[in-house]
């Protein structure tokens, strides 16, 4: 890696005030990618301001409208977490199958949706429970954090602090697993949401999205059936080594349905 | 001793250093002075280096210096070390291989020049600031269309970008052969590219001392005396007694460390011009661009079958990439390593073979765990396997009417091999209890009322191990003898030090040779160790490679061993006042026979060294070292048998059932040999159905990290179910036969030949390695349409 200045913050706002005045600071959570990205000289940045030890960000509370998560909680504190088992079931099994052992006891959830990877778990569990994004600054619709590849609502000095998932009604998720680097090559979150049946599919396309004609047929009938015969484009879906548009087109469905039969 | 000796399956002694991080590998070695060296390396598969500006990072912080090809015109050209004879009488064509390119790089990541810094980071940062000035050109990456006129050229000396056109057997009478077949089966397909991967990259220090001129490199490598005996003789580098080669600890190898690669050249070289050790270790991204790469065929192949299912006559004909260079033994995988194994375990009449090996503007092509009889064992268990489906034939029973009876053996095979021993059938019917084949149709019908498509396959391998006869390798134009050789030293107290020219990587040679020790002298386990890998301990070897280390460097062990008890009965003869002849030997004692006048080989080793009550004339000391040279290939076959069951509606297709019954002759030590077959099908596994080096059109590798090349992972792979069913080899003292590749051999074609089986039920008539998710949905999707 190339050199560069790293600064443990104290607080989120000096991180922020960091980040804010420097557009080649970043700021490091669990590192899972930005780590190897450093090591490939694949970035160059001024300073690394590190939020491991930033008080206020590690918690998980839950209370009768679901529950909160800390920025720099990691995936394996979710899954072990018996207020999220609780609130929101399918979020802890998520977390439970976010890349192997080593990654969830390191990866943060902030650091997850901050980066938005396009085959990333988590953006499709917060779209798909209509999950609240609050930052140092202000909260976010999940709807409106996740703006594109590798690209979120996040601005240069915003630091995300918690997310605040509701309660849902019956919820899953299921993935189709990227053999080689087992990111999800089609993944889709189905809940009974606070606000109305939500599918949001992650891995498929250059950016979590939800699918309104799943919605709407799992709203008038909630049953894998309802979403069998459902296809989506194959038009800007993702295209690599390991899956052509149309197969990830055709997972999309398999995997909402087989979603909604393990929600139950 | 027994309880410790040849059979007995003794726990890995290495494991506890392994496992609690203790080896000693290259990169954990530091020298005294040492600097570090970054390859400036081409981001283009093809162009011409119009200038290589090195000024700007010659004056960058901690630089000791920059070197170019020209710079290093004294050392000679990288070699492959097997010449082949073409169809015509020549020489294969083998290209110029410079360790830094002149003129011209190939592939991506050929080494252009090399930095030589204080700190890594700063040799990176100035390779970043070396210039180079590229003239791109079109690449050619598809070994299919690299032969034919009006390419792309590569090399000047390779017309055609062809090294040879290779063949074996009488083409007239195969073809006329197949006139009269009542069947043919015929199939084309490729054979998939891998790379290598072994989880510790490629590494080498390089130390010159100016006070002796002696030089000393550790280096990642499966045959240190070869790379001494190569850097020397063709590379010029250093006097082979001046040149001292250490491979320590090295974490897998599988053949891609067989190889003298271009970096150990460089800095051996460079570490005199310098003076200070110079270290290099591959990170993993230049492990994949520039270990070299395995199989990569594409083949047609025909099996000619009479009304009964005889197999008459075998035809096939493959384009074998060898990348951009021919690499170290490149030449002889997919000929001598490759057609000679297609006969399998069948009678087939007559077999014709055409390969032709073409260079690409790909990483170099070299031995890869199997080394051809991977990619053969493909050719004749898919013909087999197809050839049985579309005669409505059982592909066991179809087997056996082909199988060559145990009462042929030694058996001439049509494509020169003599095989030594066998039971084909027995191995056969055997995998078919382990793998409860009676059973399959109830669980296929329990498959389909889930959903799934269930199908099983067969691979009935054999391979050519325990590499090689040296006078025969020669003939066919070997460059080295392939013997091996063994030092036993018998210290005063009573303990041994073995040392052996084959190096363990992996396979457990600390474990089982001094199983064989203990066996042969009566010595107990404990108190024999295994000595490998260093030309200044070690006297000669050949390394490890080729599943040979049991039978020609276990063979060479026994040599050492009869050497000593035939000294050490002269020392107890002369002690125990009888005559030589009534020395017998057992059990690590020398006895009077007839009487209970013994004297233990420990004591015998003492006397050697303190020899005040001694033979006459005799020499003291007890330190033997033998030279074995085997007298053929061993021969391990056997069956496997894999289920697999397919999602068809995702395309998944997991391993249910892999039963595989092997005959590797005598087995040392079973626990290990279970091991290498559990890797060994794991690999095979990770071929059928996981990897693929993938080159776009402009020949940049896509598949180029773990985020896209899909290593077998624990949750890839089914619990085993392993028996044997060996028949010791009559060829070498031990009766063994090597259990190294075996699985890496059988493993493709029995779980492709699963998979069709499977597939077959949605009409899916052909599917290529690997079978991945996409491919299985895209096949199903196709024939459905």
């Amino acid at each position: 890696m190339y050199n560069f200045e790293y600064r443990k913050a104290g607080s989120v706002d000096e991180a922020a005030g960091i980040v804010g005045s420097d557009e080649d600071a970043k700021l490091l959570a669990g590192g899972m990618t930005y780590i190897p990205t450093l090591k490939q000289r694949l970035a160059s940045p001024t300073t690394v301001v590190d939020l491991n030890g930033v008080g206020g960000l590690d918690g998980i509370s839950a209370d009768g409208n679901g529950v909160t998560i800390g920025a720099m909680v990691r995936h394996a504190a979710v899954a072990a977490s018996a207020d999220v088992a609780a609130a929101i079931p399918a979020l802890a099994d998520l977390a439970s199958h976010i890349g192997d052992p080593q990654v969830r006891n390191r990866g943060t959830l902030g650091g997850s949706i901050a980066n938005n990877d396009p085959a990333a778990d988590y953006p499709a569990a917060l779209v798909g429970l209509g999950a609240t994004v609050q930052t140092n600054k202000r909260a976010i619709a999940a709807d409106d954090f996740f703006t594109g590849l590798f690209e979120t609502a996040l601005d240069q000095d915003e630091v995300v602090t918690s997310v605040s998932f509701p309660r849902a009604g019956k919820a899953a998720y299921m993935k189709f697993p990227n053999p080689a680097s087992r990111y999800a090559i089609a993944g889709v979150f189905v809940a009974q949401a606070a606000d109305g049946v939500r599918v949001a599919v992650t891995g498929a396309g250059p950016c979590v999205f939800r699918v309104g004609e799943m919605e709407a047929a799992l709203a008038a009938n909630w049953s894998a059936d309802a979403v069998a015969g459902i296809g989506i484009p194959a038009d800007g879906l993702n295209e690599d080594i390991h899956a052509s548009a149309e197969y990830r087109a055709h997972l999309v469905t398999v995997m909402a349905k087989r979603a909604v039969a393990k929600a139950g | 001793m027994t309880e410790q000796g040849i059979g007995a399956a003794v726990a890995r002694r290495e494991d506890r250093r392994f496992v609690t991080g203790q080896g000693h590998y290259t990169d954990d070695i530091n020298r005294r002075g040492q600097t570090h060296a970054c390859f400036v390396r081409s981001p283009h598969a093809h162009a011409t280096l119009n200038g290589v500006d090195t000024a700007a990072a010659r004056a960058m912080p901690g630089v000791r210096g920059i070197f170019i090809g020209e710079d290093m015109a004294e050392v000679g050209p990288l070699i492959c070390g097997w010449a082949i004879t073409d169809v015509n009488g020549e020489p294969h064509r083998a290209p110029p291989h410079p360790a830094l390119a002149i003129g011209k790089v190939n592939f991506v990541g050929d080494a252009v020049a090399v930095v030589i810094a204080d700190t890594l980071e700063q040799a990176k940062d100035a390779a970043a600031a070396v210039d180079v000035d590229y003239g791109i050109l079109g690449a050619v990456v598809d070994p299919a269309t690299a032969a034919p006129d009006g390419q792309i050229q590569i090399h000047e000396t390779a017309p055609g970008n062809l090294s040879y056109e290779w063949a074996i057997g009488d083409q007239a009478a195969i073809d006329a052969a197949f006139e009269g077949a009542a069947h043919v089966t015929s199939l084309e397909f490729t054979n998939n590219r891998l790379v290598p991967n072994a989880m510790e990259p490629r590494a080498c220090i390089a130390e010159y001392e100016d006070g002796t001129g002696d030089y000393t490199l550790y280096l990642t490598s499966q045959n240190p005396h070869v790379h001494r005996l190569v850097m020397s003789a063709f590379h010029g580098l250093a006097p082979e007694h001046k040149l001292r080669v250490v491979a320590p600890d090295v974490g897998g190898g599988f053949g891609s460390k067989i190889f003298i690669y271009a970096e150990e050249v460089v800095l051996t070289w460079a570490s005199r011009h310098i003076g200070r050790p110079i270290k290099w270790t591959a990170e993993r991204t230049e492990s994949f661009l520039t270990d070299c790469h395995g199989r990569d065929h594409v083949t047609k192949a025909e099996l000619a079958l009479d009304g009964d299912g005889k197999f008459l006559a075998m035809r096939v004909n493959t384009i074998a990439n060898m990348g951009a260079y021919l690499s170290t033994f490149a030449s002889a995988v997919p000929t001598y390593l490759y057609a000679t194994l297609l006969a399998g375990q069948y009678t087939t009449g007559g077999i014709y073979c055409n390969v032709k090996a073409v260079f690409t503007n790909t990483v170099p092509v070299d031995a890869y765990r199997g080394a051809g009889r991977p990619e053969a064992a493909y050719v004749v268990e898919r013909l087999v396997e197809a050839a049985a489906a579309e005669t409505g034939r059982d592909p066991a029973e179809l087997r056996k009417t082909n199988f060559v009876p145990t009462d042929a053996f030694p058996y001439e095979t049509p494509v020169i091999m003599q095989y030594d021993c066998g039971d084909f059938a027995g191995s056969m019917d055997q995998a078919l209890d382990l793998a409860g084949y009676s059973g399959f149709q109830a669980r296929k019908a329990e498959s389909k009322a889930g959903g799934k498509l269930r199908g099983v396959g067969f691979s009935s391998y054999i391979e050519a191990c325990g590499v090689a006869p040296s006078a025969a390798a020669g003939s066919l134009g070997a460059g080295v003898g392939l013997w091996e050789s063994a030092n036993i030293r018998f210290n005063p107290t009573g303990n041994v030090q073995l040392f052996t020219g084959c190096h363990s990587h992996g396979q457990g040679h600390e474990t089982a040779y001094a199983q064989i020790v203990a066996d042969k002298l009566g010595v107990p386990y404990e108190q024999v160790d295994v000595i490998h890998g260093d030309s200044a301990k070690v006297p000669f070897g050949m390394g490890t490679y080729g599943s040979r280390s049991a039978a020609v460097g276990g063979s060479a062990i026994v040599k050492a061993a009869d050497k000593v008890i035939e000294k050490g009965r002269k020392i107890a003869a002369h002690a125990l006042e009888a005559s030589e002849d009534d020395i017998e030997f057992a059990g690590g004692n020398f006895t009077v026979t007839g009487t209970d006048k013994a004297m233990n080989i420990a004591e015998v080793a003492f006397t050697a060294y303190v020899p005040h009550n001694y033979p006459e004339g005799l020499e003291p000391g007890l330190d033997e070292t033998a030279f074995y040279d085997p007298l053929n290939f061993s021969f391990p076959a056997g069956t496997h048998i894999c289920e697999v069951e397919v999602d068809p509606e995702t395309g998944s297709v997991s391993i249910e059932r892999y039963a595989a019954v092997d005959d590797f002759g005598v087995l040392i030590n079973p626990l290990i040999v279970e091991g290498q077959v559990h890797g060994g099908i794991g690999q095979g596994v990770g071929q059928a159905m996981l990897e693929q080096a993938v080159y776009d059109n402009d020949g940049q590798l896509i598949s180029g990290s773990y985020m896209d090349y899909t290593m077998p992972r624990a949750d890839d792979v089914p619990n085993y179910d392993v028996g044997f069913n060996g028949v010791p080899s009559p060829l070498n003292p031990l009766g063994v036969k090597g259990c190294g590749e075996a699985g890496a051999i059988a493993a493709p074609a029995a779980v492709m030949n699963a998979v069709h089986d499977a597939l077959s039920d949605v009409g899916v008539g052909h599917i290529e390695m690997p079978a991945t998710p996409l491919r299985v949905w895209q096949a199903i999707q196709d024939a459905a349409a």
